[in-house]
């Protein structure tokens, strides 16, 4: 089936069967090997992607239902597209300094979830946008300290 | 001049992970690739009558492995050979592997792996540990007369018996590896795995057991590793050797990535513990004789057990001194997958019993918890149990005051937020009906491998002279703990040189020494010390330099003088170290770390769940080489222990995994975190570089103890086991 999205302000198409995962069709299709399969369902949210501007586990959607969809994902947040030149999105520089990154695998789908939390979030807030994502290094407070250093810089 | 250690300096491999860019194991795909899957038993044990590939199914495009494609010896040599890489005859575990296939395309790969069928004869299989009887290892702790001071007059007796369970590591990325043909080039009849893994050498090791390949034919690559608490320490030669004999046979590259339910099925987990004190005390609460008998959980195969048991033995005292001390180890042998290393590797088993026994000897002599642990820790110029005269960074003291005095500041700063903010939630937590504790731990850990274990890996690490610097050589590996920014940052301290020009060769046994395993909390105070010395020699070398600017010059000289300038140090023990394995007595470890937790309970009185409110961790680590880092261990060091009490419960059932999936098996969300505070504190140790021992494991040790502490005071109930379940909680209040 032939599919038409928006990946990271680029149209792309892709030629999959309905019902395969969008995790695969990024990975494989479009060699955005950036989201990380950690459960494959739901569970993790090591695959989180943004749809339409909602966090979802993409190891839960199929690609058909994305169809003409805006799909963000980790390798979209640097400006110019995450080459190595690429200046990084504040969230990830605030991952940087805080240590909010330790084995990274669970880092893409985290910084996808924050990227979803509303501007002013608190810290209850904060736990309850992340709760979908699992980190086992962290302990999550250094991930606290990251995503309420930009959220509060978002404040106006 | 080099601010490096001890500042929290840009973490080396930080950019590619919060851009997408960096490569784990499943984001490599090679020309040709195959997909590698296992058939695994449905028997916990049994014979084998047969292994048939379904003759209506089509076979075409696959390629199939069983033992008898084994070209060298069929075992995952590890400590003892007795693991087969692949059944041959009889299974001894449930999701042993015993044929593997493989495919380049994966759903078509699921079907023959259904098409696969495995006819057996079933034997009665020994599913529980508590009633078996074959001992796979056992170990014998003895200082004074045990007997002796139990018989004494006046003299007051506490026994308690103490349980925990299996845990699984739960790294987000599963095992995975790919295998090529080829180490230098694909028809050099050698063999390349590129993989998530923690030690490489221990896989280059076990495929040259298994291939009868001679070592520079061997090549392991380390991929960037999404997390491994151990459970990458063993287990990665065991599916590398699977990936590797399906490559040889298809002539392809080869890649084994475990799904989660395979991954939790299949894998090592922690070792399950029962763990039986008995002390004797004088009437003020002086101890003075520990008796221990200690059993876990080994699985159908030896693995790494007898070190965790080692080091379970070794610590199962808890950090108090007594004048005689008795400690009976044993693994036990069952039909269950093999446990294997975990984060704290038997530590946090017998210190969770040690000091929830704690609890249990002042509540029976009426004293205060505190005093009592007070009275009797260690301090400098104690004997531990294996007769180790303790000289130096002994903090014990130090944690349980810092951590009680900060734990009191977290509190207070909760307790004002919460009227300040959320005064429902309050008016909720005060209704009487739920009932709150605080319960404390104290724990220490050894750094480096046990006794005389440092000796015998003589493990290598080295620097390279580059251009504008110098480039680490080390096997040590990077697995989200920091080990890239770490010796980094002592390198260029040592060198004067800013913390920018260290760089990191990549971890390749074709390139890097053999630095020993990244295990056992001794990559920072065992290699990097290591690297310390390589360091001093690589600037006596350059001859006297003042600056940034001296040392680049006087680099480039040397480099155009010798053409390569690379040196390699080896371990060198400190002189003061004695241990003899045979009487298991002497310095165990060249150093411990120190740490106090403090943790606050709230139990539902309807869903008797159990949730800690807040938490407080004071860690003794020598010294902090970066301390957002040290905190990062220490944080989710924490919350794996947090994990481990209250919410992680693996159930078996015919011995295999019931709940192998994260739906059922629950690891501690943002939700079910408490605030973590942290105190870290610094009594240097001198053979540590800069003073820095062990950070890695010693945060686990604590918190299962101090959350069973705290639930014991909320309820006045003993709960000798955990996880803490709520159904555990409502059996112990009813």
């Amino acid at each position: 089936m032939k599919l038409k999205l928006h990946v990271n302000g680029k149209k792309k198409s892709v030629e999959v069967p309905p019902m395969k995962r969008l995790l695969d069709t990024l990975r494989e299709e479009l060699a955005l090997t950036g989201t990380k399969e950690g459960c494959g369902e739901g569970e993790c949210g090591a695959c989180t992607v943004l749809v339409d501007g909602t966090a979802v586990n993409a190891c839960l959607v199929p690609t058909c239902q994305v169809d003409g969809c805006d799909v963000q994902t980790v390798e979209g947040i640097a400006r110019g597209g995450g080459k190595q030149a690429a200046r990084l999105h504040r969230l990830q520089r605030a991952f940087l300094e805080h240590g909010a990154a330790q084995c990274g695998i669970c880092t893409p789908g985290m910084l996808m979830a924050a990227l979803a939390l509303p501007k002013h979030a608190a810290l209850d807030e904060i736990r309850a946008g992340l709760a979908g994502n699992l980190c086992r290094c962290t302990g999550y407070m250094k991930i606290y300290d990251a995503v309420a250093q930009f959220l509060d810089g978002e404040r106006p | 001049m080099a601010k490096a250690v001890g500042h929290n300096v840009p973490r080396a491999e930080g950019r590619e992970k919060v851009t997408g860019e960096a490569r784990y194991v499943d984001d490599l795909t090679f020309p040709g690739m195959l997909h590698g899957r296992t058939v695994r038993s449905t028997i916990a044990r049994g014979r084998i009558l047969s292994v048939e590939l379904d003759p209506q199914f089509d076979w075409s495009g696959f390629t199939v492995v069983d033992h008898k494609d084994i070209p060298g010896k069929n075992v995952v040599a590890m400590i003892v050979d007795d693991q087969p890489l692949l059944a041959v005859d009889r299974v001894r575990h449930q999701a042993e592997p015993i044929a593997l296939l493989a495919h380049a395309d994966r759903a078509r790969l699921a079907e023959g792996l259904a098409h696969v069928h495995v006819r057996y004869e079933a034997e009665p299989a020994q599913l529980d540990f508590e009633s078996a009887s074959q001992v796979l290892k056992e170990i014998a702790i003895r200082r004074g007369d045990v007997d002796a001071v139990f018989a004494r007059p006046g003299v007051t007796v506490v026994e308690g018996t103490y349980r925990t369970g299996a845990q699984e590591q739960l790294y987000i990325e599963c095992n995975g590896v790919v295998a090529l043909p080829g180490a230098a080039n694909p028809d050099d009849g050698g063999i390349s795995v590129h993989g998530s893994m923690q030690c490489p050498y221990y896989v280059v090791r076990a495929l040259c057991v298994l291939t009868g390949l001679p070592r520079e034919k061997v090549r392991v690559v380390q991929t960037t590793t999404g997390g491994g608490f151990g459970g990458k320490e063993e287990y990665p030669s065991l599916i590398a050797g699977h990936a590797v004999l399906l490559a040889r046979k298809s002539g392809r590259p080869v890649k084994m990535m475990y799904e989660r339910h395979e991954d939790l099925v299949a894998t090592t987990k922690r070792h399950p513990s029962i763990v039986r004190h008995r002390t004797a005390l004088a009437k003020d609460g002086t101890i003075l004789g520990i008796d221990v008998d200690l059993r876990l959980d080994g699985g159908a195969y030896i693995t790494l057990s007898p070190v965790v048991l080692s080091r379970a033995a070794i610590h199962a005292t808890g950090p108090y001194r007594a004048e005689a001390v008795r400690i009976r180890g044993r693994v036990m042998m069952t039909n269950t997958p093999p446990n294997g290393a975990f984060r704290g590797f038997g530590a946090p088993q017998s210190q969770f019993a040690a000091e929830v026994h704690m609890d249990r000897i002042a509540g029976e002599l009426g004293l205060d918890p505190i005093a009592l642990r007070k009275k009797n820790l260690f301090r400098t110029g104690d004997v531990t149990a294996t007769g180790q005269v303790l000289k130096d960074s002994v903090a014990a003291h130090e944690v349980l005051d810092r951590a009680l005095a900060r734990h009191e500041l977290a509190v207070r700063a909760h307790n004002k937020k919460m009227r300040a903010h959320n005064k429902k939630e309050r008016a909720h937590n005060e209704d009487g009906a739920t009932q709150r504790g605080t319960g404390i731990a104290l724990f220490f850990h050894g750094s480096g491998f046990t006794g005389g274990g440092e000796v015998k890996l003589a493990s290598k690490a080295g620097l390279a002279l580059t251009k504008g610097g110098v480039q680490l050589l080390v096997g040590s590996t990077e697995i989200g703990q920091g080990t890239r920014t770490m010796h980094a940052q002592i390198v260029a301290e040592t060198l004067g040189i800013p913390y920018e020009r260290v760089e990191t060769a990549d971890p390749d046994t074709a390139r890097v020494p053999d630095s020993g395993p990244t295990v056992a909390s001794r990559t920072c105070m065992v290699v990097g010390k290591i690297l310390q010395r390589a360091a001093e020699k690589l600037r006596a070398e350059l001859g006297d330099y003042d600056d940034e600017r001296g040392f680049v010059k006087r680099a480039r000289r040397l480099l155009a003088d010798r053409g390569t300038v690379e040196i390699i140090e080896e371990y060198q023990k400190p002189g003061d170290i004695v241990w003899s394995d045979e009487t298991y007595e002497g310095d165990a470890y060249g150093a411990y770390a120190w740490g106090c937790n403090v943790a606050d309970v709230e139990i539902d009185p309807i869903t008797y769940q159990a949730r800690c409110t807040q938490f407080t961790t004071a860690i003794d680590i020598g010294k902090a080489i970066h301390p957002i880092l040290a905190e990062g261990q220490i944080e989710g060091g924490t919350l794996q222990g947090i994990g481990w009490a209250l919410y992680e419960d693996v159930v078996m059932r015919d011995g295999k995994m019931q709940n192998a999936s994260l739906t059922n098996y629950i690891i501690p969300t943002t939700l079910d975190t408490p605030p973590i505070a942290v105190e870290i504190i610094e009594h240097p140790y001198a053979n540590g570089p800069f003073g820095a021992k062990g950070v890695g494991e010693c945060p686990i040790d604590g918190p299962a103890a101090a959350l069973v502490n705290a639930i014991r005071a909320a309820t006045g109930k003993r709960l000798d086991a955990i996880p803490a379940t709520p159904e555990r909680i409502m059996k112990a209040i009813a």
